[in-house]
């Protein structure tokens, strides 16, 4: 039975779209698939595309339990920029950079909360919920770099976004740990279940006896955490924050991702793993087309093209088609 | 009655397969013009798949159906309605934040150089309204209007476009009595207008109060075309059920029943512009049944008990200690469990499985981090389904796939699974078909001689009386009665329910 599953799993058309972009990028540049080891870290595209891929993949485990509960947030891209300033300035200003680290995750927590109770206890839709603080973040995170670009040498965030554990990049090692943690979580104790009832039906959730609105805070806190986690990667890799451009567009590629996970936008069924699929689709196509040499411009319109690709593969249609096929075959 | 005269519309053996089953195998049907042909059948019997076919939204794999004597095919519903088939369905499918009048003509609006000619829709909107005896302001939102209203409203504009046959689907199963009336009346003018007419429902008295012929359905076969004239409801229930059914409505006197101690007081709960403050204790092995007409406050009293709506005062006590109930999650707490009246709004998880929607109340108790197993859910979920009888392919299928009465067992093996200590049933029998209402009679009165304490709201007053050891009866958000003994009877619950109708007969008006 449980060997079924996987294998079931392993069918599914993300995993096909994955191998697809893979062999596709393999094609176009040989040396894809080549991995070396120098100075005890992993190189190789691959790794380039996990290493790339993880600071979506990480706001896509939090999106996806927003998107989950008929939710959605837009202001990952902004909380990742306020939480790379706070964790910049305060190192520059001498800070240790635990403190640092831990004043930006709880920052991305106070940011998810305000999310949460603005969707919670206000009832305000998650979509202008959360385009508030898109707008206001990245202003805040600004406000926090006094207009500049805060470069820092803090070893410690460097090595978050730059160093290496066991051979892997610190960002993928991350994204791994908050991936299966998040999956443990949400599965092993009842909160996927409830998750999911709050999702597709919020009153019947009500009628049930389940308090709906602190599963809402958390799991918008929760984006929030994924959030800051992500932006002090991206500040340790650039070894400085830039308020205007860290994260930016990125809580559409979040979103994408979550989808292209197959997680619907009307709430419900969630996959955290198929998520982090869905963030590595989207990276394995971005890497690909800049290796190849293609013009970066070609990008979206590459993209855009694989992504309907992908929505028509799920697409309810496509499986009753695929379903007729075959029982037209086994009657033959 | 017109018999003898050709048949508007006919379907002659029509098959229809679903994967390896035969939801319709050679059924022939047939409506004739000014004729109210009522269509029966338990849950699955094939009444949906057939009316699908008949308004073209099926294919039919086999048979034909004939228009006024000529083969047609229906390639979708719109084409069936250019060829005179209208449908109105349980659920309106109109625009409740448009006005009345846009939504008579939506989609053939007159236009005038292109420009639709508000004026002019609003004139014939009142014409034709007019017609169905319904005179009111066609400029307002058509949701600011009761259920019965709106399917009026829905009626009139099927016929508008289609014209010769109309199908109504379960149009009555959210109307109390008087909008049934209203609503009997359009379709008898309808029916005068020569209109064949297909009517859908679960109500057997409403069938013989408005058809003239009924055709049964049962498994996808075709039971008989009878006249319902020549018929009795024995008859009927026995086509429909393939066997007779013992329904043990009347006289069953459960009311000398011995009751045990009190197992949960409302003290003078209430809230202002709900219900007025009411005290009502209920005891082990105890069913208190509510009667009372649409909007006469019972709904909003279930709601007080179980903490959907917070009370603005009064107390409640489990078990002779006072406990706080301000929203359901302290009521689940606190051993209570809901059935709610509206089963898709706020009952079912549709997307989730059986087994999901069973142990999600128990889970919910349970908090977050004791979860339910696999394991476990399984058991419990098998247990409760074997116990109420939940007919389901597997419990991992979506739970929307369940027939009516399948879902609404589904929400009583989920409060079943916390072990409750009084449970509140709102219409636990609406809608749903006739074997699986027998059960859920069956079931209340098995919880009773468990020694559960149940409160059950219900319109159908032979029901509530074969059930109930006491009754109160609710009117104008106000408890009237409360009645016990010889007087649980439907003749003193009718008298209490009327008294004073008047008044309440002058409100109902204005507010449709």
């Amino acid at each position: 039975m449980k060997r079924k599953n996987w294998r079931g799993a392993l069918l599914r058309p993300q995993f096909a779209a994955l191998a697809a972009v893979l062999l596709i990028n393999w094609l176009l540049f040989p040396g894809f698939f080549d991995i070396t080891l120098q100075d005890g870290r992993l190189f190789g595209s691959l790794i380039d595309v996990l290493n790339r891929g993880a600071p979506v993949a990480i706001l896509a485990i939090g999106m996806t339990a927003v998107i989950a509960t008929k939710g959605v947030d837009l202001s990952v891209g902004a909380v990742m920029a306020i939480a790379g300033a706070v964790a910049a300035v305060l190192v520059t200003g001498g800070a240790s950079a635990i403190v640092a680290v831990g004043a930006a995750l709880l920052v991305g927590l106070l940011c998810g909360l305000w999310n949460g109770i603005l969707v919670t206890y206000l009832e305000i839709q998650p979509i202008i919920a959360t385009l508030v603080l898109m707008v206001a973040g990245r202003g805040l995170a600004q406000l926090v770099t006094e207009g500049s670009i805060v470069t820092f040498s803090d070893p410690v965030l460097i090595f978050i976004g730059t160093g290496s554990l066991f051979g892997m990049p610190m960002p993928i090692v991350i994204a791994a740990v908050l991936t299966l943690l998040a999956t443990l979580i949400v599965r092993k104790t009842a909160l996927g279940l409830l998750i999911e009832a709050v999702g597709v039906n919020r009153s019947a959730a009500r009628f049930a006896g389940i308090s709906s609105g602190l599963l809402l805070v958390l799991v918008y806190t929760f984006a929030g955490f994924c959030a800051a986690t992500s932006g002090l990667i991206v500040a340790g890799d650039i070894r400085g924050a830039d308020a205007n451009n860290a994260g930016l567009w990125l809580e559409l590629d979040a979103i994408l991702a979550v989808v292209i996970g197959g997680t619907s936008l009307l709430g419900g069924r969630f996959s955290i793993p198929m998520s982090v699929v869905g963030a590595l689709i989207i990276q394995a196509m971005n890497t690909g087309i800049l290796i190849s040499g293609f013009s970066p411009e070609f990008n979206l319109v590459v993209k855009s093209g694989v992504i309907i690709l992908i929505l028509i593969m799920q697409a309810p249609i496509t499986s009753q088609w695929l379903r007729a096929r075959t029982s037209e075959r086994k009657a033959q | 009655m017109v018999n003898g005269s050709q048949p508007v519309v006919q379907a002659r053996g029509i098959v229809k397969i679903f994967g390896q089953h035969r939801a319709l195998d050679g059924v022939d049907f047939e409506v004739r013009p000014g004729e109210v042909h009522a269509l029966l059948g338990e849950n699955g019997a094939g009444k949906s798949t057939l009316i699908k076919i008949l308004t073209g939204a099926y294919q039919p794999d086999g048979g034909e159906i004939l228009l006024e004597g000529g083969p047609v095919r229906f390639s979708d519903p719109l084409d069936a309605q250019r060829h005179g088939i209208g449908t109105v369905y349980q659920e309106v499918n109109l625009l409740p934040n448009r006005s009345v009048a846009e939504n008579l003509f939506l989609g053939h609006q007159p236009t005038r150089f292109g420009m639709v000619q508000r004026r002019v829709i609003e004139v014939k909107a009142r014409e034709l309204l007019a017609t169905y005896g319904l005179e009111i302001d066609v400029k307002a939102e058509l949701g600011s209007y009761s259920v019965a209203v709106q399917q009026i409203v829905a009626i009139a504009r099927a016929v508008e476009l289609s014209g010769k046959v109309l199908v109504l689907d379960e149009p009555t199963a959210s109307l109390d009595r008087n909008e049934v009336a209203k609503m009997f009346e359009v379709v008898g003018r309808l029916k005068a207008r020569g209109l064949g007419i297909i009517f859908i429902t679960h109500f057997l008295d409403q069938v013989f109060e408005i058809a003239d012929r009924v055709t049964i359905l049962r498994n996808g076969k075709l039971i008989g075309t009878r006249t319902l004239s020549e018929v009795t409801t024995t008859d009927v229930v026995r086509m429909m059920l393939g066997k007779d059914l013992a329904f043990d409505h009347g006289g069953v006197g459960v009311a000398e029943a011995v009751q045990g101690p009190v197992r949960v007081q409302f003290k003078s709960l209430g809230r202002q512009g709900k219900v007025a403050p009411f005290t009502l204790s209920l005891h082990e092995g105890e069913v208190v049944g509510v009667a009372g007409l649409l909007g006469s406050g019972r709904t909003e009293m279930a709601r007080l008990m179980f903490g959907v709506d917070t009370a603005d005062g009064g107390e409640i006590s489990v078990g002779g200690r006072v406990v706080s109930i301000r929203n359901p999650a302290q009521a689940v707490a606190a051993g209570f469990g809901f059935c709610p009246e509206d089963r898709k709004l706020d009952g079912i998880f549709g997307e989730l499985s059986v087994r999901e929607n069973i142990i999600i109340a128990l889970q919910a108790k349970l908090g977050w981090f004791r979860a339910l197993n696999r394991d476990e859910q399984d058991e419990i979920a098998g247990n409760y389904a074997e116990a109420l009888d939940i007919r389901a392919a597997n419990h991992d299928m979506p739970v929307k796939l369940l027939s009516g009465g399948n879902q609404q067992k589904v929400i009583l093996a989920r409060w079943l699974a916390i072990d409750p200590n009084f449970l509140i049933l709102d219409e636990p029998t609406r809608g749903i078909d006739v074997g699986a209402h027998a059960e859920i009679v069956r079931t209340i009165n098995r919880l009773r001689e468990e020694g559960l304490a149940l409160l059950v709201i219900s319109s159908e007053l032979d029901e509530v009386v074969a059930y109930s050891n006491r009754i109160v009866v609710m009117r104008d958000r106000e408890m009237v009665a409360e009645l016990s003994g010889a007087d649980i009877a439907p003749s003193v619950i009718v008298a209490a329910i009327a008294d004073n109708r008047g008044s309440q007969a002058a409100k109902m008006e204005t507010s449709a």
